[in-house]
Order: C-alpha cells, then sequence, then structure tokens
C-alpha cells in the first residue's frame, strides 16, 4: 500500500499478521521457540496451611465456594483499599510469569506499583479465595493462567467473580462517550448465575477481551 | 461446515455473521481452545430484550438441521504459533463428526492482485480434489473464476506455480491441510481491503448463495439478508456535540 508520500508500507489489517508459518523450522528456530515458551509458562505456587510452598500439582482440588478475581490495577487496588487486611485475608499463592510488559515480583509484601497475581483465603471462611492479578497477562499466557488456576479448584458449588476495569473510551454507544458521567458499571453473567446482578448489563457490541474474558 | 478464516477486512467472519443472523441459526456448541484471543459479550443477535443476555465468546457453532447446515463463527485473531494447532484439531473435528464438506469463507488483500486479477471480478473460488469431482460442474455453469496461482520464484521462474492468498489467514494452510487428508473443501474469497467492509461481506454472502441457495435469490438480493444487531456502532461511540 502506497501512502501520501510515496513510501509503500504494509497495511495494518484487522485479520491480523499474516507473516505466519513458515512451514520449514530448522532446529534451532525450534530450540528458540521451546526456550522462549519455557520462559512464558506461567507457575501457580500455593502454600498449604503449614506455610510451605509446593508446586501447583496439589493433589485434591481446594473446596472453593467463592473466587473473586481482580484484574488490573485498578481492581486490585479495590480490593486492596476496600477488602483485604492482614487480619482476616492470608497469602495462599502467588502466580510467578513473565512477557515483555511485566515480571511478577518475588514477594508477597508487594508496593501497590508493583506487577504481581497473589491468591488470598479468608481466614473465617476457607472457601473462600480471593485473587488480586495487577500483572499484565499476554495473549499466550491466559489459557495457562486459567488452567492452572482452576485447575486446583473444585468447580461445584463454585461461584466466580470478576472485577475488571476498561477505557470508557472503548465504550460503544449511540451518544459521545465525552457525556456519559464515569465511572460506571456494567456487568456479564453465565446462565447459571441465578442471583440479582447488581449493575445493568453489558449491550452490544461491547465485548470483553484478554485474561477477564478468558 | 461453513466458516471463515480470519482474514483481511474480516470479511469471512461478517459474511458468517449475516448467515447466522438471517437463517437464524441456533447456537448448539462452543470450542474451548487455547489458539485465538479470548473474548466474551452478550448476544451478538440478540433481536429483543429477552434472547440479548446469552453470553457469547470466541469460537461458538450454530446449526439449522433443515439445511443440514453447521457454521462455526471465529470471533478473534489467531495467537502466534497456534495456527497449525487449530487447524489440526478442526480438521480432525470434520472427520471425526463426519462432516461431508467443508465451505471456508475468506478474502485476499486487494492491492496484492496482477493486471488480469484487476479487471472482471473480484469473487474466487478453491476446490480441494475430492470436490472438485462432485461439484467442479456447478462451478462451471456458474461461471465462477478460480484462484489463480502465482509463480513460486517471480522473475526468476515463472512455470512453478504455487498459490497464495495474501491476507487470508488460515485459509492457505487449511486448503493444502484438506487436499492431503482427502477433505471435500471449498473456499470462497474475495479481493478487498481494510475499511468498512460491509458491503464486501454481502458481496461473499450472495456469493455463497449462488451455489447453496440459503435464501431465496431475487432481484435485491441484499435486503434479504438480516443484519445482527452487534453490527451498530462498528466504527465507534458517537461524536460529541461540542466538536462542531
Amino acid at each position: 500500500m502506497a501512502t501520501f508520500f510515496g513510501e509503500v508500507v504494509v497495511a495494518p489489517s484487522r485479520a491480523g499478521v499474516d507473516d505466519e508459518e513458515s512451514a520449514e523450522e530448522t532446529p534451532e528456530d525450534q530450540e528458540i521457540r521451546r526456550e522462549l515458551e519455557k520462559k512464558r509458562e506461567v507457575d501457580v505456587l500455593w502454600s498449604l496451611k503449614s506455610g510451605a510452598s509446593t508446586e501447583s500439582s496439589a493433589d485434591e482440588p481446594f473446596v472453593c465456594s467463592k473466587f473473586i478475581v481482580a484484574i488490573g490495577h485498578n481492581a486490585a487496588a479495590f480490593l486492596s483499599s476496600f477488602i483485604l487486611d492482614s487480619v482476616c485475608w492470608e497469602v495462599v499463592g502467588v502466580v510467578k510469569l513473565w512477557n515483555e510488559w511485566c515480571r511478577t515480583s518475588n514477594t508477597t509484601n508487594v508496593l501497590p506499583t508493583d506487577s504481581f497475581c497473589l491468591f488470598y483465603r479468608l481466614i473465617s471462611d476457607p472457601t473462600v479465595l480471593l485473587c488480586q492479578c495487577s500483572c499484565y497477562v499476554a495473549e499466550d499466557q491466559q489459557f495457562q493462567w486459567l488452567e492452572k488456576v482452576f485447575g486446583c479448584m473444585q468447580k461445584e458449588g463454585l461461584q466466580v467473580t470478576i472485577l475488571s476495569t476498561c477505557p470508557v473510551a472503548d465504550y460503544k454507544t449511540q451518544e459521545s462517550t465525552l457525556t456519559l458521567p464515569s465511572p460506571f458499571l456494567k456487568a456479564l453473567k453465565t446462565k447459571e448465575f441465578k442471583e440479582q446482578v447488581c449493575c445493568p448489563l453489558l449491550e452490544q457490541p461491547n465485548i470483553v477481551r484478554d485474561l477477564p474474558a478468558a | 461446515l461453513l466458516q471463515p478464516a480470519v482474514s483481511v477486512g474480516n470479511v469471512g467472519q461478517l459474511a458468517i455473521d449475516l448467515v447466522i443472523s438471517t437463517l437464524d441459526m441456533t447456537k448448539v456448541g462452543y470450542f474451548y481452545t487455547d489458539c485465538l484471543v479470548p473474548m466474551v459479550g452478550n448476544n451478538p443477535y440478540a433481536t429483543a430484550e429477552e434472547n440479548s443476555m446469552e453470553l457469547s465468546i470466541n469460537a461458538e457453532v450454530y446449526s439449522l438441521p433443515s439445511k443440514k447446515l453447521v457454521v462455526l463463527q471465529i470471533r478473534s485473531p489467531f495467537i502466534k504459533n497456534k495456527y497449525r494447532p487449530f487447524c489440526q484439531t478442526l480438521l480432525s473435528w470434520v472427520k471425526s463428526s463426519k462432516c461431508v464438506r467443508v465451505v471456508l469463507l475468506s478474502s485476499s488483500h486487494a492491492y496484492q492482485r496482477d493486471d488480469e486479477q484487476l479487471l472482471g471480478t473480484p469473487l474466487r473460488y478453491l476446490l480441494t480434489p475430492d470436490l472438485e469431482k462432485a461439484v467442479g460442474g456447478i462451478m462451471q455453469e456458474l461461471n465462477w473464476k478460480e484462484m489463480e496461482k502465482v509463480a513460486a520464484y517471480p522473475g526468476i521462474n515463472d512455470t512453478e506455480k504455487v498459490l497464495h492468498i495474501p491476507g487470508g489467514g488460515i485459509t492457505k494452510l487449511l486448503f493444502t491441510e484438506s487436499c492431503s487428508k482427502g477433505i471435500q473443501m471449498a473456499v470462497l474469497l474475495k479481493f478487498c481491503s481494510e475499511g468498512d467492509n460491509i458491503p464486501d461481506a454481502f458481496a461473499l454472502v450472495n456469493y455463497l448463495n449462488e451455489w447453496l441457495q440459503l435464501i431465496k435469490s431475487e432481484v435485491n438480493t441484499s435486503s434479504q439478508w438480516k443484519i445482527p444487531s452487534s453490527w451498530r456502532l462498528l466504527f465507534g461511540s458517537g461524536l460529541p456535540p461540542a466538536l462542531f
């Protein structure tokens, strides 16, 4: 495609990058790809009651009745400000991952500006779990995150609530978004969620993407 | 099985939206896959308050038993390095579910056309050898144009020709895999560019209809297809009045 100035550029396509799949991958390429994949692996580490850390392959799935996941800085900050405290909640797990945008901190004593992904459990009711995920989980890691985190949990009787934020500018509506009173809440729910939702449902054509969607 | 390729202008996907919406197809399942970027929203084909609350995700399957038609809709881009695993999984599903034939709707960059392709119809078709035997004759009658092959080494050696579908996403991969696995697959594609691709989607879905006769084709066929409610605001929200 030629621009006004006469240079030829590759037009960005909504369909995604098409430079895929040189069918022949040399052994070196395969090795590099494998190394990269290993580096991008998502590790979920749970600490048991005794306080010792183990790998995520717990023998039995956690019994969990409520799982609240806060994704993104704003949602994580909301939980920090209004819900979490060191008296009622204890840290029970952490996710370690790396991608081009962030690396998770190794400690559980995190600053609000760090990138982290921690799991907390309500001491008075250990079936209530909370996850604060302020690190960006890349596209290729989202499925892994999902499988590894939910893989440890018993799914019967589990209610999941996901908290997230999106820029108002991304919201599609008939009027201009400038005049919208913000911030505002919208929800998406599965058929199985029978309780009352506290805010209006997200109207078409708006969608949710990335980790909250996964 | 009718499905789109995630390709330039998303034309295949838009065309599939028209098919699902017009034929009022029922959702029968979805793909739980790590190959596509996750997304979720409310029912894109909602017509009223009552049916607008069903969640919809990135790869869903719809069916219309009366026409023995199954449609797969893909709503997000592929994740890097996942084209091949997706194609393999898809084709093994096609085989195991004993699907007779696959029709893939796709598109290709208009600016990559050669001089001859610039003239005449921008619509093309491709058939795997197994399907060629069955319906090759119909394509002749419809006067359709087969997608031309291009020289493998342009300028150096013009005799060796290969199939090249720039901007077609998984089209070429799915097609070549189907050829080698003996699957009956047809590819219908349109040359186009990024932009408002709604007219391209209509052109492609009418092209498909010439062959499959999904709806009755009358003189003004664009009015026969039902636009889904999710096509509202394709280019963003309303403008702030203070702008003017």
